[in-house]
C-alpha cells in the first residue's frame, strides 16, 4: 500500500478499531499488488517471495516462497489445488492474526489471491476459529466486496484467472492449527495430524496439492509484490525479511501489539513499546512467542527477535507474541497451567503424548500443591526426553516440552522449595 | 427431527466441499445454533445427510471443544484459563463466577440460564483476563465487571 512506509501490515489501520473497507483499502493502494501479480508469471511471484526471505509467521519460520515451490505447477499438475489461510490462532499468549482479520481483512484476502495465483490454485479457504466472531463477520463482508469488484470469482480483472475464497469456521481445538490436522478437519474428519511425507504441497486437502499459510504470512505477500524483495528485506534489522507483529501480555504498563522490524530486540519491545513492567511488579522471565517456547530471562533480553537469533539464544521466536511472568507468578503454577493446556489439547492419537502429557500435568499439580517428591523433578526431566522430537507423531508434545525443559533449569530452586517446604512459597508468603 | 430449514442450510453447506462430509462441523453447528446442543437423534439424521456413519460423525462432534453433546444453559460462558489470563488473575474471576452462579466449572445453573466452561486462549491476551458470553468478548475482567455481564444476561443475584 502506498505510504505505508515501515509498517506495511498495520500502517493504515483505523485508530477506532473498525475494518478498512474496500474503498479505503484501494485508496491506500490496495489490490495494486494483485494487479501487478496478474502481469507476472506464477514462477516469478514464487521467486520474489522466496528472495524476500518471508518466513512463516505461524511459528515454524519456513521460507514461504520455498514452501510454495514444492507445489506441482504447469499444465500437467493435478487439479484442483488449494490455498488455506490458517486463522485458527489458538497458541496461548498469541493474539496477532486477530488484528489483521478484524481490521485489515482485504490485505489478508489480497495475499490469499496472490498466493493462490502463485501456486495456481483456484479454491482457497480461511480456516477460522469459532471464537473470532468479529473476524468472521468482517472477513465475510470483505470477501463479498472483493467479489463485487471483480477481485474474486470468474475471470479476475479480465485475466482469465478464477479464484474462490470461502470461510470455514472451526469449533475449537488447538491441534487444528497443525497443518495436516487442519486438512483432516476441513475434510470433516477428526483433526488428528497426518504423517509426512507426503507433504500437503503434493497431497493435501482431498489428496490434492495444498498450501497452508498463516494469516500474517499471507498479509505480507501483496507488499512484497508491490515493493519488491529487496525493499521488503530492508524493512528488517536481521536476515529474515520484513516486519513482524510483536506483542506483549502480562503485567506490563502497556500490553499490546506492534508492527516492528524483524530483529527488534526483546528488551526494546518490552521496555519501549510495552512501557516496561507495571508499577509494583518486577520482571522474572518471558516466553518469546507463545506457550510452546522456552523461557528467556533478564540476561537474554538483548536477543534480536528473529527466527535464527532466538533459536541461537536457546528458545524459539514462535509467534513473536511474548508472555511476561512477573515476580508474583509462581513458575511451577505457570508450568502446570501450560502443561494442562497441552494435555487437554492433545489429539490423543499417539500414546506418548496422550499418556505422557497428563502425567506431566498431574506431577506439576502435585508439586504445586506441596505433595511433590524429590524424584518428581527427575521424572519430569525424563519426560522432556521421551516426548521430544521424533518420539511423538507431531510437534505438539515436543512443543509442550520446550517450556518444561527450560523451566526445570531456570526455576530449579522454585521446584526444590515447593518440595522441601511442602507448598508454594509465594502462597505461604501471601498468607 | 431436523427441520426443513436446517436441512436446507446443511445441504447448502455441503456444496462448498469436495465431499459432503467436509461440511460436518458446519452442519453440527447449524443444529447447535438453533437448539443449543446436538442430541443423538439429530446427530443420526445429520450423519445420514452427510453420508457418514453415526460413529464417525460423533467422533468429529466430540473432538471439538465447542460442539456440545449434552444440554447447555441459555448462555454459555467461556472463560480463558490459559497462561496470559492466569498471569493476570483469571482464577479470581472464575472463583467469583462460581460463587455467584452456585456452580463449578463445567456445570449449568439450576434455572438453565448459564453454563460455565473454560477455553484455551481467546486470542485477546493483551486485554486479559477475558471471557466470552455467547458470541461476545469481554476483556479486562474484574469481579465487578463480571457481575455486570451476568446481569446483562438475565442474572438476578
Ligand atoms: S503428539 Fe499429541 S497431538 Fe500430536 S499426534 Fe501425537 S497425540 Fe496427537
Amino acid at each position: 500500500m502506498a505510504g505505508v512506509g515501515e509498517k506495511p501490515l498495520t500502517g493504515r489501520l483505523k485508530p477506532g478499531g473498525e475494518a478498512l473497507d474496500i474503498s479505503e483499502y484501494e485508496v491506500y493502494g490496495g489490490y495494486k499488488g494483485l494487479r501487478k501479480a496478474l502481469r507476472m508469471d506464477p514462477s516469478e511471484i514464487r521467486k520474489e517471495v522466496k528472495e524476500a526471505n518471508l518466513r512463516g509467521r505461524g511459528g515454524a519460520g519456513f521460507n514461504t516462497g520455498l514452501k510454495w515451490s514444492f507445489v506441482p505447477t504447469g499444465k500437467d499438475a493435478p487439479r484442483p489445488k488449494y490455498l488455506i489461510a490458517n486463522a485458527d490462532e489458538m497458541e496461548p499468549g498469541t493474539f496477532k492474526d486477530r488484528l489483521l482479520l478484524e481490521r485489515n481483512p482485504h490485505l489478508v484476502i489480497e495475499g490469499m489471491i496472490i498466493a493462490s495465483f502463485a501456486i495456481e490454485a483456484e479454491t482457497a479457504f480461511v480456516f477460522l476459529r469459532w471464537e473470532y466472531t468479529l473476524a468472521a463477520k468482517r472477513m465475510r463482508k470483505a470477501i463479498a466486496e472483493a467479489y463485487e469488484r471483480g477481485y474474486l470469482g470468474r475471470n479476475i480483472l479480465g485475466s482469465g484467472l478464477s479464484i474462490d475464497i470461502r470461510v470455514h469456521v472451526s469449533a475449537g481445538r488447538y491441534i487444528c492449527g497443525e497443518e495436516t490436522a487442519l486438512l483432516n478437519a476441513l475434510e470433516g474428519r477428526r483433526a488428528i495430524p497426518r504423517s509426512k511425507p507426503p507433504f500437503p504441497q503434493t497431497s493435501g486437502l482431498w489428496g490434492r496439492p495444498t498450501v497452508v499459510n498463516n494469516v500474517e504470512t499471507l498479509s505480507n505477500v501483496p507488499h512484497i509484490i508491490t515493493g519488491g524483495a529487496e525493499w521488503y528485506r530492508k524493512l528488517s534489522r536481521s536476515g529474515d525479511g520484513g516486519t513482524k507483529l510483536f506483542g506483549v501480555s502480562g503485567r506490563v504498563k502497556r500490553p499490546g501489539l506492534w508492527e516492528l522490524p524483524m530483529g527488534t530486540t526483546a528488551r526494546e519491545i518490552l521496555e519501549e513499546h510495552a512501557g516496561g513492567m507495571a508499577d509494583g511488579f518486577s520482571f522474572r522471565c518471558l516466553m518469546p512467542g507463545g506457550a510452546s517456547t522456552e523461557f528467556i530471562c533478564e540476561d537474554g533480553l538483548d536477543v534480536k527477535m528473529d527466527f535464527d537469533s532466538v533459536q541461537k539464544a536457546g528458545s524459539r521466536l514462535g509467534t513473536g507474541t511474548m508472555i511476561v511472568l512477573d515476580h508474583t507468578v509462581c513458575p511451577v503454577a505457570a508450568l502446570h497451567n501450560l502443561e494442562r493446556f497441552f494435555a487437554e489439547e492433545s489429539c490423543g492419537w499417539c500414546t506418548p503424548c496422550r499418556e505422557g502429557l497428563p502425567w506431566v500435568a498431574r506431577l506439576l499439580g502435585a508439586i504445586e500443591d506441596g505433595k511433590g517428591e524429590t524424584e518428581d523433578i527427575e521424572t519430569l526431566r525424563e519426560h522432556t526426553g521421551s516426548l521430544w522430537m521424533g518420539k511423538t507423531y507431531c510437534a505438539l508434545a515436543p512443543g509442550a516440552m520446550e517450556p518444561l525443559k527450560s523451566g526445570l533449569a531456570v526455576f530449579r530452586e522454585d521446584f526444590e522449595r515447593h518440595i522441601r517446604e511442602k507448598g508454594c512459597p509465594l502462597k505461604m508468603e501471601r498468607r | 427431527m431436523l427441520s426443513d430449514e436446517e436441512r436446507r442450510e446443511i445441504e447448502e453447506e455441503t456444496r462448498h466441499y469436495g465431499q459432503k462430509r467436509g461440511a460436518s462441523v458446519e452442519a453440527l453447528m447449524c443444529v447447535q445454533r438453533r437448539r443449543g446442543w446436538v442430541d443423538d437423534e439429530t446427530l443420526r439424521e445429520v450423519a445420514d445427510m452427510l453420508g457418514m456413519s453415526v460413529d464417525e460423525l460423533d467422533g468429529v462432534a466430540t473432538f471439538y471443544n465447542l460442539i456440545f453433546r449434552r444440554p447447555v444453559g441459555k448462555n454459555v460462558i467461556l472463560i480463558c484459563n490459559t497462561i496470559s489470563c492466569m498471569v493476570m488473575g483469571y482464577e479470581r474471576i472464575l472463583a467469583h463466577l462460581e460463587v455467584r452462579l452456585g456452580i463449578r466449572l463445567g456445570q449449568t445453573t439450576a434455572d438453565g440460564l448459564f453454563t460455565l466452561l473454560s477455553v484455551p486462549c481467546l486470542g485477546a491476551c493483551d486485554r486479559s483476563p477475558v471471557m466470552m458470553v455467547g458470541e461476545k468478548l469481554y476483556p479486562g475482567l474484574t469481579p465487578e465487571l463480571a457481575d455486570e455481564i451476568l446481569r446483562e444476561h438475565g442474572w438476578r443475584g
